[in-house]
């Protein structure tokens, strides 16, 4: 159910972004989705990517610090109050997001948001439990 | 004015006697009672009763940093402990500070050098001396507040920190001399601005400035925003402490050295030679009254010469050139010494960093601040904000723990500090000296 998303070490300095979608670019690598988490002087970014093996062998050859983390992507139900319903649910059984942000789709009746929690299996109980649809890392990857 | 008229202005010939019955007193004494001195001399095939003329001071091994270290705490004492009245210490290159120790008579020495250099500041006892140095292990705040109470001044204990309440003590208080590194000075300039409070209102007339190389434009820089007689002073702990060299008020030019407590020599740092008059070396210092940590050519690691021409002020003991440089890559931040190799010690030590670091100093203002760049590397990277700034923290905390100075950790991407070739670029130094 969990989806794989990559985590890239970035110094706050010009051009460093690029030089992480110049690489995934010339590796034919696709970017589903990103957050750049930032602080005065380093910032994390975190990817979802159509190939998580080869983005991470091509970012670690060019010598970037990589990680891979375990997050969840859940159906959102586009209306007022989608979003609210599944955060009240998790907040309800003392589940934390760590941090989340919004995958992109170009057409669907829902939108997609990529989860970090502090406790990832409880939080697929509950959310399956609760009705909400998890969409798994294949599927994501290609969407 | 001249504290101590009979010494400070004694003829070099019986100056000279002086010396040389002291130092042959502390070289028995070393001999008799340090092992490592009584070790080093035998290596280097002399004995004290060798020393009959002044300068057969060259005839005795040198004493480095190292020795120190490697007798800590106590091994280079010369007193059993129950004559100890006094520790102070001072960080050292591997963590491990540099231990040194006082007799009562010891800190009443110090306390007459430290009257003598308040005096040579144009300080009396109608005077306040706001003492900014800090006080605690380290030797600046206490040598000079002994110095004043010696002097029969009055001293306000301020210690360092709390700016903004030391400018308000400055207006209240009318202090008339200040006690500080010079770094600080510039800080209590613009936080006194800051404040709209003008040091033309104070009633300062002279600064006595030490603990960290400053030069000829910052004291320009100095007088200029404080209204004040900017002087320097020279000490290190290992000699005694501040009070070790005082520049006058009548010239500003050179520190008197008090040689009746210190011989001092200039020699070549690479081979070791006694440097004739007026040539630049390093300095190195034999303290011949000092009771329970004696030190025999005590290499210094700072650069400077030896003036022995006559001074306007009457004192007739030599003058050093202001220290303009070092022999090896200490840095000295707001008057801390601090070694990169202390800065590794203390990565080293945490598993989860690479020991791969750099230095970078910078004058923010008038504030010296040091940056610790460290790599980031597979162990220790997360994909949170918070658990990288942990990191930052607690490395920020080591490092303030083993060094007493507070840097700014800066986490960078791996592999983009320049790795050891040789000499490794461990500092970047953006001071202006």
């Amino acid at each position: 159910m969990h989806a794989q998303q990559i985590s890239v070490f970035i110094e706050n300095k010009a051009g460093r972004l690029a030089e992480v979608t110049r690489i995934l670019s010339e590796a034919g690598i696709n970017i589903r989705a990103l957050a750049l988490a930032d602080t005065s002087d380093f910032g994390i970014l975190r990817l979802i990517v159509n190939d998580n093996d080869g983005a991470e062998e091509a970012l670690k050859l060019s010598g970037f610090t990589v990680r891979k983390t375990r997050v969840l992507a859940v159906e959102v139900p586009d209306r007022p109050g989608g979003l609210h319903e599944i955060l009240a649910r998790l907040n309800d059984s003392g589940i934390n997001v760590e941090y989340m942000y919004a995958f992109v789709r170009q057409s669907s009746e829902n939108a997609i948001m990529i989860f970090r929690f502090d406790d990832p299996d409880a939080a697929v109980t509950v959310l399956t439990e609760k009705g909400f649809s998890v969409v798994p890392g294949e599927k994501l990857y290609t969407l | 004015m001249i504290f101590n008229m009979e010494f400070e202005t004694l003829p070099r010939e019986a100056l000279a006697a002086i010396q040389l019955r002291r130092l042959i007193g502390v070289a028995e004494r070393v001999y008799a009672t340090v092992p490592f001195y009584r070790k080093k001399f035998t290596e280097a095939g002399v004995r004290p009763s060798d020393i009959k003329s002044l300068a057969d001071l060259s005839r005795l091994p040198f004493t480095y940093k190292q020795d120190l270290r490697d007798n800590y705490p106590f091994g280079m004492f010369a007193v059993p402990m129950d004559n100890v009245v006094r520790i102070h210490a001072s960080s050292g290159t591997t963590g491990k500070p540099t231990v040194v120790g006082y007799t009562a008579r010891d800190i009443s020495t110090w306390s007459e050098l430290m009257a003598r250099s308040l005096s040579a500041g144009g300080a009396t006892r109608d005077d306040i001396i706001h003492n900014a140095y800090g006080y605690g292990l380290f030797t600046g705040g206490l040598g000079v507040h002994y110095g004043a109470e010696r002097l029969g001044a009055s001293v306000i204990p301020i210690s360092g920190g709390n700016t903004r309440r030391q400018i308000m003590i400055m207006k209240d208080f009318g202090p008339t001399i200040l006690t500080c590194t010079p770094s600080y000075a510039l800080h209590l300039a613009e936080a006194a601005e800051e404040m709209g409070v003008d040091f033309e209102s104070l009633k300062f007339k002279s600064g006595i400035f030490g603990a960290e190389p400053w030069s000829e434009q910052m004291r320009e820089e100095i007088e200029k925003k404080l209204y004040l007689s900017a002087l320097d002073i020279y000490g290190l702990s290992e000699v005694i402490g501040p009070g070790v060299a005082i520049e006058c008020l009548e010239e500003k030019k050179g520190l008197h050295i008090f040689e009746d407590h210190f011989i001092a020599e200039i020699i070549n740092p690479d081979t070791g030679e006694v440097l004739p008059p007026g040539e630049t070396g390093e300095l190195v210092f034999t303290t011949i009254t000092k009771e329970a940590f004696p030190i025999i050519r005590y290499r210094t690691r700072d650069i400077t010469s030896l003036n022995y021409a006559p001074c306007k002020c009457g004192r007739t003991m030599v003058r050093m050139k202001k220290v303009s440089g070092r022999t090896d890559d200490m840095l000295i931040i707001r008057g801390v010494n601090v070694f990169p190799s202390q800065i590794e010690s203390v990565l080293m030590e945490m598993t989860e960093v690479s020991p791969h670091y750099q230095l970078v100093v910078d004058r923010e203002g008038t504030l010296d601040t040091l940056t610790v760049m460290v790599e980031v590397n597979e162990a220790s990277f997360s994909d949170e904000v918070k658990t990288l700034q942990s990191l930052e923290a607690r490395i920020t905390k080591n490092i303030r723990e083993t060094l007493a100075v507070a840097v700014k950790v800066k986490l960078v991407e791996p592999k983009t500090i320049a790795r050891s070739e040789g000499k490794a670029q461990r500092v970047i130094d953006n001071r202006k000296r």
